[in-house]
């Protein structure tokens, strides 16, 4: 028989062993009495010469081999039984370990993966994003398609550099017609990043000929979605806006693209490398992201220096336009710090909240044990006394501790997974590889394993005492309810628990102050009952300006005639949703150019977005005609800071440098709108009719005020767009109120997680206080009992046992307002207008921390001075 | 163990395997057996025949079946196995040796030093 064997035929074998020895006796006893001894005398002699029945089968039962086994689920079930009885306890154990490492493990699962992995791709160390010199540190600008041009020829640092930018083709075929993210890319774009399809191959130089044949490599996805995983599609064609593309690669499933998540396919650029002196080009126009793979060996430093010794040194065969800003230099990032850049600060604050969490919970583990073992000192001092060896005692704490670790742990998990979900759900658009984030095995193995640990050695404290000392004292110990050091000791972990609590809480409370004053910026227009959307011109006749012109004007008509549309207007750039179409505007009074935002609009646009017309006038249909000079309308800002003290209606302006431009005219002067986000100033806009612009913009945004709730006239406005032309793409729907709360969703991601995590330390920590008292409260009894019968009044022990619960929260919110003072500089980046030691967060958390203290002392408190007098000290 | 046996250690193994070896036998029988050929002699506690013979079992020297006894009683008769045969030659071999040696030696102690 194996060993297991012989575990699980237990019963079966004691019943043997019973019978064997049962046997042996009988025989005894029936010899005995053959040789004359009378039946009680014979089978007590019998037992005699075997020895007690219960030691023999304690020896037979070590023979067997199994007993450590046995002995462990013995322990076990002890354990389930013994946790049983104290549910509480076990419940709020189980409940912290699980929340502290189920919080843990999802935001470093997220924080891991974001800021510390190496991005998925071969030798990602040598990934860098090149960008133009935008005049400062922090400003990184796109490339023009000649300075990318320029750099792969002379560059010898790289082993390749590529360029990329946004493609939002319509795929039309059987199916519905169907519009996609996608890429236009440089050849070279998948061997910068290491990654070749799966299926067919990669692009090649030919494909990215100017006028060359269409080709497109598709996402394994959209492979799978739209085209059903077939093998054959490789040489296919299919219909992209109108063009014919041959399918050449399919991407592997495992391929993520950091420089555009939802990218479904990819085709070349086919720029014009010719016409290099022609700077009225597109390809001279600087709108690409440039991305490098450096030679092995190279550092970013050297590249960077290569790259800008071949912007100051211009050679005659790469003629340069004048705005081509490469003779500035370039800024060299790696690519991971490019795209995590953003996140970055959020994610760091997060995750040092999160520890401050795991630390809060494992004091409070560490709390609840010392508690447990002070009461089960009599029950460990009476096991030894009874004879149990140390290490049984140890082993029956350690089998206690990791059951509770264990189911803790399990909890933990489903914690964990829930955090992580939640945490994709609210994660900032910014947020690179968010569809990777997973629960990261190895952290939960190591939040589990630190808790298990703090757990297991504050679990074994009562028990090596109790085998060590003289049983007597323990049982002595337990019976007299002294105040000892555990006490202090607990005493101590709740003014760390006090203190990391305010340090949450400050962090929290700033964050939200923060998030206050930057709802409280007006935007510059009313943002409720807006409803917003993008609608796309798509189709070769639409090159035509005029035909652009009039479908929108057309669809403009009809929105404006569905029920609960009260003003309706097109714009080329809206606030808050991402665009940056500015130009540089001259001014004619004193030649001054000044950088603007160009807004081309309908007639309406102002009076629609709830946008203040601070002089002059605002477009009106006339606007939409030809003339010979374009009237435009300027900010306010703009207005104080170009004509001090003047009228600026009727000066002149002209966009761009170039002296061929004609100047326009201004009619009006409106107010300042915020474009890029709340928490940026630069507002200066000039605004021009859509029909006036030099081109006609093929995407332009739909603003509708209504009269009801905007997101539900969605559907009833997009069939209105669509009975114009039922081709056309409308996308990004949303309402106003959405963009804005979606402008601030990385410091609103922040403020929910630290206000969970803030809620939760301070909860933790009231729990703490509450513990602690009453331990005190029920050790002191007999104390409380004599002070109480030496005439002491009950009002006096409630404010003993308040005192030195404020006590301890005193001590605990001066150490984590230095704590505090410390940690709010590292979230400074998140704040706005809101000073790291913003006077009133202090206090109000403060107030907020003493609050609650008071209410965690006022129970132990009251239970204390109902304390009977007599019957306290009967029962000792 | 309380009892204090006056057997040295590890022949209490020997024994049995010796005894058991003569024949199919159940416990008390080798309790018994031991008591009468070591002429009382030898004090073998019943106590702590049962846990040997548990650990001859688990080790796969004896092995034992449930029969009937000639007075109608149940009992776990224990015999060699083919192992527990080899074991109780080396081991008889090997005590063997040990008491020629330990004979010589006590016989040189008292013929005195040549």
């Amino acid at each position: 028989m194996n060993w297991w064997q012989r575990l699980l035929r237990r019963r079966k074998m004691e019943e043997q062993l019973e019978n064997e020895l049962r046997f042996h006796l009988e025989q005894h006893t029936d010899e005995l009495i053959a040789q004359g001894h009378p039946p009680d005398e014979a089978r007590r002699q019998a037992r005699l010469a075997l020895g007690g029945p219960e030691q023999v089968k304690e020896y037979c039962r070590d023979a067997r081999g199994t007993r450590w086994l046995e002995d462990v689920l013995q322990d076990f079930r002890y354990a389930v039984r013994t946790l049983r009885n104290q549910t509480g306890f076990a419940a709020v154990t189980v409940l912290i370990l699980a929340l502290g490492i189920g919080a843990t493990t999802a935001i470093f699962s997220a924080v891991n993966l974001v800021l510390f992995e190496t991005l998925p791709y071969p030798h990602a160390g040598r990934l860098m994003m090149i960008s133009d010199f935008g005049g400062s540190e922090d400003s990184r600008g796109y490339v023009a398609f000649h300075t990318y041009r320029e750099v792969a020829v002379r560059s010898r640092s790289f082993d390749a550099i590529a360029v990329l930018k946004a493609w939002q083709p319509t795929l039309v075929g059987p199916a519905e017609p169907e519009r996609f993210d996608g890429q236009f890319v440089s050849a070279s774009f998948f061997h910068v990043l290491g990654v070749p399809p799966f299926l067919g191959r990669d692009f090649e130089a030919s494909d990215d000929r100017f006028k060359g044949p269409k080709t497109v490599i598709l996402s394994y996805a959209l492979w799978k979605r739209r085209f059903g995983g077939d093998g054959t599609i490789i040489g296919r064609q299919i219909t992209l806006d109108e063009n014919s593309y041959t399918v050449i690669g399919v991407m592997p499933s495992a391929f993520e693209n950091v420089l555009a998540p939802s990218a479904q396919l990819w085709t070349t650029l086919q720029y014009d490398t010719g016409n290099i002196s022609n700077v009225q080009t597109r390809e001279w126009g600087n709108h690409l992201r440039m991305i490098g793979r450096l030679q092995p060996g190279v550092s970013t430093g050297q590249a960077k220096l290569e790259l800008d010794a071949i912007g100051h040194t211009p050679v005659p065969e790469f003629p340069r336009a004048q705005w081509a800003t490469h003779k500035e230099g370039f800024i060299v990032d790696s690519l991971h710090d490019n795209v995590t850049r953003s996140v970055k600060p959020a994610l760091l604050a997060v995750l040092g909240a999160v520890l401050l969490v795991l630390v809060i919970a494992c004091v409070n583990v560490t709390n609840l044990f010392l508690a447990r073992g002070v009461r089960r000192r009599g029950e460990f001092a009476l096991r030894t006394t009874l004879g149990a060896e140390r290490g049984r005692l140890i082993r029956q704490l350690l089998t206690e501790s990791l059951l509770l670790a264990a189911m803790g742990g399990i909890t933990g998990i489903a914690v964990a997974e829930l955090g992580v979900r939640a945490l994709v759900a609210f994660s900032p658009p910014e947020l690179p590889r968010v569809g990777a984030i997973t629960v990261d095995g190895s952290v939960f193995a190591f939040g589990l394993g630190i808790t298990t640990l703090i757990g297991l050695g504050c679990g074994l404290i009562p028990a090596l005492r109790a085998s060590r000392n003289e049983p007597q004292m323990g049982l002595q110990e337990s019976s007299k309810r002294t105040v000892g050091g555990h006490q202090r000791a607990r005493t101590l972990l709740v003014v760390v628990e006090v203190a990391l609590a305010l340090v949450l809480l400050v962090g929290g409370g700033l964050l939200l102050r923060s998030l206050n004053r930057l709802f409280a910026v007006a935007p510059g227009f009313d943002a409720s009952h807006l409803l917003t959307m993008q609608v796309q011109t798509y189709g070769r006749r639409y090159d035509d300006d005029t035909t652009c012109i009039r479908f929108f004007a057309q669809a403009l008509d009809a929105v404006r005639n569905v029920p609960g549309v009260s003003a309706a207007a097109f714009t080329s750039q809206l606030p808050l949703t991402g665009d940056a179409d500015v130009y540089g505007v001259q001014f004619d009074d004193n030649k001054s150019k000044e950088a603007a935002f160009r807004y081309g609009v309908a007639p309406g646009y102002f009076e629609t977005m709830g946008v203040p017309l601070r002089r002059g006038r605002v477009f009106n249909a006339q606007d939409m005609d030809g003339v010979a000079v374009r009237p435009v309308v300027i900010n306010e800002s703009l207005a104080k800071r170009k004509y001090p003290g003047q009228d600026p209606i009727g000066q002149r302006i002209r966009f761009g440098g170039s002296p061929d431009r004609p100047w326009d005219v201004i009619v009006g002067v409106v107010g300042d709108v915020k474009q890029t986000s709340l928490a940026v100033s630069q507002s200066d806009a000039v605004y021009v009719t859509t029909a006036q612009w030099l081109w006609a913009d093929g995407a332009q945004w739909l603003v509708v005020r209504t009269r009801g709730d905007a997101a539900s006239l969605a559907p009833a406005v997009r069939r209105a767009i669509w009975s114009v032309d039922k081709d056309q793409p409308v996308v990004r729907v949303t309402t106003m109120e959405g963009l804005l709360a979606a402008s601030a969703a990385q410091r609103r991601f922040a403020l929910i997680l630290f206000q969970t995590f803030a809620f939760a330390g301070l909860v933790l920590a009231a729990a703490g206080i509450y513990g602690v008292l009453s331990g005190g409260v029920a050790e002191r009894t007999r104390e409380i009992g004599v002070r109480l019968a030496l005439g002491a009044s009950r009002e006096s022990i409630i404010s003993m046992v308040i005192r030195q619960g404020m006590t301890f929260t005193g001590i605990g919110i001066a150490i984590g307002l230095a704590g505090a003072v410390v940690a709010s500089r590292a979230i400074a980046a998140m704040l706005f207008s809101v000073s790291p030691l913003d006077p009133v967060t202090y206090v109000v958390v403060m107030v907020l921390l003493t609050g609650v203290s008071v209410m965690a002392c006022v129970v132990p408190a009251r239970r204390a001075s109902r304390i009977d007098p007599m019957s306290s000290l009967r029962q000792e | 163990m309380s009892q204090k046996s006056d057997l040295p250690q590890g022949t209490l193994d020997l024994l049995i395997l010796k005894v058991v070896g003569l024949g199919q036998v159940h416990g008390y029988a080798i309790a018994q057996r031991l008591q009468q050929v070591s002429r009382n002699v030898v004090q073998v506690p019943q106590g702590s025949l049962y846990p040997a013979l548990h650990r001859l079992e688990n080790r796969g020297l004896l092995a034992a079946e449930w029969e009937e006894t000639e007075t109608g009683r149940v009992a776990k008769f224990y015999r060699l196995t083919r192992k527990g045969r080899a074991q109780l030659e080396t081991e008889a071999a090997s005590w063997q040796r040990l008491t020629e040696a330990v004979g010589l030696v006590l016989k040189l102690t008292e013929g005195g030093v040549e």
